[in-house]
């Protein structure tokens, strides 16, 4: 079979539509155009009654009832709405609030705006395998503690958190729990009538639907009070006005049904991929593994490569599609804030390239991909007097570098 | 980070990699920068008895430019005497290759390994 490249592995940054996705969504573009809030006419029931079948079929994927979901534009939006929301109604309650340094920046920069208005948090660190401490996590809760957010599926390093463990502690305390479920979906087999969970975060694009559409979960017994960032007209019981966009609800529920009827079949064939990709990897010496491996999902394999830089490694594998925790190749100029997070060095962190395998992945381009890494790194390393010195048996790490240099580069980088 | 086609031609097809025997006493050898800010140049230069240099080998850690920068100069400095090395400019190095400003620190990088490559060939001749 001819492989097209570059081959994406960057299934946890967006996925591609699933047709099946598309062809549902389709009408509510065209003949089906109608506007789910009017009561007057055909064309508004018609949208509504897709908009409440989605609705369904997201609260049937997560294991909630279906008016306990909320329409939003995306899992940050819906993180934004639980946090700032929660925390505005639950004020008078305590000020604190509990997170990890390794959830996705739209959690870490909400608590940030928390801190500007007044409340307290505390920013957990996980363990070296980039998971909670329960332990540590109990020690952190205050009598003022109101609410905890700690996310299901790490987006960089694909650990899988224990959302049963730590919402039973909060219930137990009384504080709000939210997840932010943005990478679960379709990777984690769970129900929500099972977890002590009181907030959920969804987003469609991470599970083959569309982008600018995802979904917040409220739970109603106990019931959860929330304050609204968006006003307006009243949309979703008060939580979030506009207009709903049909067709993309429409997607994100056809992605969402598909994932639950799927997975079963889906997993144990990433799971067999992503064995093969860390196989074909491990012959290749000094790689290190980032995040544990055994409480992890099957799509993501991240992993650093010692003694190459970031940025000529993502160069020389332009055939396929990852991200970096390099600093090079994001926007803020900084190595990946989660592997700092778990221990990781500069170095480490700037070689890291996260692998994320999806639904359209085959076998023949993980095999390519292994070949590509093997081949570059090794290309690399001929290249690097790091990988010479590490070989003439010199510690790289404590070696003295001149700091006269070291000063120039972190001002011009 | 869009590249000029000179950086990637120098990316993918290094001039002059490897290593000389750092203890000859006719080769300097310069290593300047540091891993953690994701560049490390080392570069060595074989100089004969008329003062000519007439080998020069590099490795390098960091990004493309980074290695092109020192790939280049590798190209630049056989045929020169240690004078005539010495007056290559970090600027030159940029224009040659077209750096982009965010990457202008890779050719003060190169012209410090050049440096630090003569300081040591003439430290082991006293001078």
């Amino acid at each position: 079979m001819k492989i097209k490249l570059p081959i994406y592995l960057d299934n946890s940054a967006t996925t591609k539509i699933d047709p099946r996705v598309l062809a549902k969504m389709l009408p509510y573009l065209t003949d089906d155009f109608g506007n789910p809030a009017s009561r007057s006419h055909s064309f508004g029931w018609t949208a509504e009654a897709a908009v409440e079948n989605a609705r369904q079929q997201v609260a049937d994927t997560v294991g909630c009832d279906s008016k306990e979901i909320i329409w939003t534009s995306g899992a940050t939006e819906s993180i934004n709405l639980a946090l700032k929301g929660a925390a505005e109604f639950y004020q008078e309650k305590g000020k604190h609030l509990i997170t990890v340094k390794t959830e996705h920046k739209a959690t870490l920069d909400t608590m940030r705006e928390l801190e500007r208005i007044g409340f307290e948090v505390t920013y957990l660190s996980p363990e070296t395998n980039g998971l909670i401490d329960i332990a540590k996590f109990a020690a952190a809760i205050r009598p003022d503690t109101i609410i905890a957010s700690v996310m299901f599926v790490n987006n960089e390093i694909g650990v899988i958190q224990d959302i049963s463990a730590i919402g039973q502690l909060c219930r137990e305390k009384g504080i709000i729990f939210h997840v932010d479920a943005a990478q679960a979906i379709g990777k984690v087999d769970f129900s929500l009538s099972d977890l002590n969970v009181d907030l959920m975060s969804f987003s469609a694009h991470k599970a083959y639907g569309p982008k600018g559409i995802g979904a917040l979960y409220v739970r109603r017994k106990p019931r959860v009070r929330l304050l609204p960032l968006i006003h307006g007209g009243g949309h979703e019981r008060g939580f979030r006005s506009g207009t709903l966009p049909a067709h993309q609800i429409v997607g994100m529920g056809e992605a969402f049904a598909i994932a639950k009827a799927e997975m079963a079949l889906e997993l144990p064939k990433l799971k067999y991929l992503q064995n093969k990709l860390l196989t074909g990897l491990q012959a290749i010496p000094e790689i290190y593994v980032n995040g544990d491996l055994e409480h992890r999902v099957p799509q993501n394999l991240n992993v650093s490569f010692n003694f190459v830089e970031g940025e000529s490694l993502m160069m020389a594998i332009k055939d396929i599609a990852v991200s970096s925790g390099s600093a090079c190749t994001s926007a803020s100029l900084e190595p990946s804030y989660v592997l700092r997070a778990i221990g990781r060095n500069d170095e480490l962190a700037h070689s890291s390239i996260r692998f994320s395998i999806g639904r359209f992945n085959t076998e023949e381009e993980i095999d390519y991909t292994i070949k590509l890494l093997q081949e570059k790194v090794a290309k690399l390393r001929e290249l690097s007097p790091l990988w010479e010195m590490f070989q003439d048996g010199i510690d790289v790490e404590n070696f003295q570098w001149d700091s006269h240099d070291t000063q120039r580069d972190v001002i011009l980088h | 980070m869009s590249y000029s086609n000179k950086v990637i031609d120098h990316y993918e097809n290094p001039r002059n990699v490897g290593a000389l025997d750092k203890n000859d006493p006719h080769v300097g050898t310069g290593m300047v920068g540091a891993p953690s800010c994701g560049d490390v140049m080392k570069l060595q230069i074989k100089v004969g008895d008329n003062g000519v240099i007439e080998d020069a080998k590099f490795k390098t850690y960091g990004c493309g430019s980074a290695i092109a920068s020192s790939s280049l100069v590798t190209e630049w400095l056989k045929g020169k005497s240690l004078d005539e090395a010495k007056t290559i400019k970090n600027s030159q190095i940029a224009d040659e290759l077209e750096l982009p400003p965010v990457k202008i620190h890779c050719s003060v990088l190169a012209e410090d390994a050049i440096k630090a490559a003569i300081a040591d060939y003439q430290a082991k001749h006293g001078k």
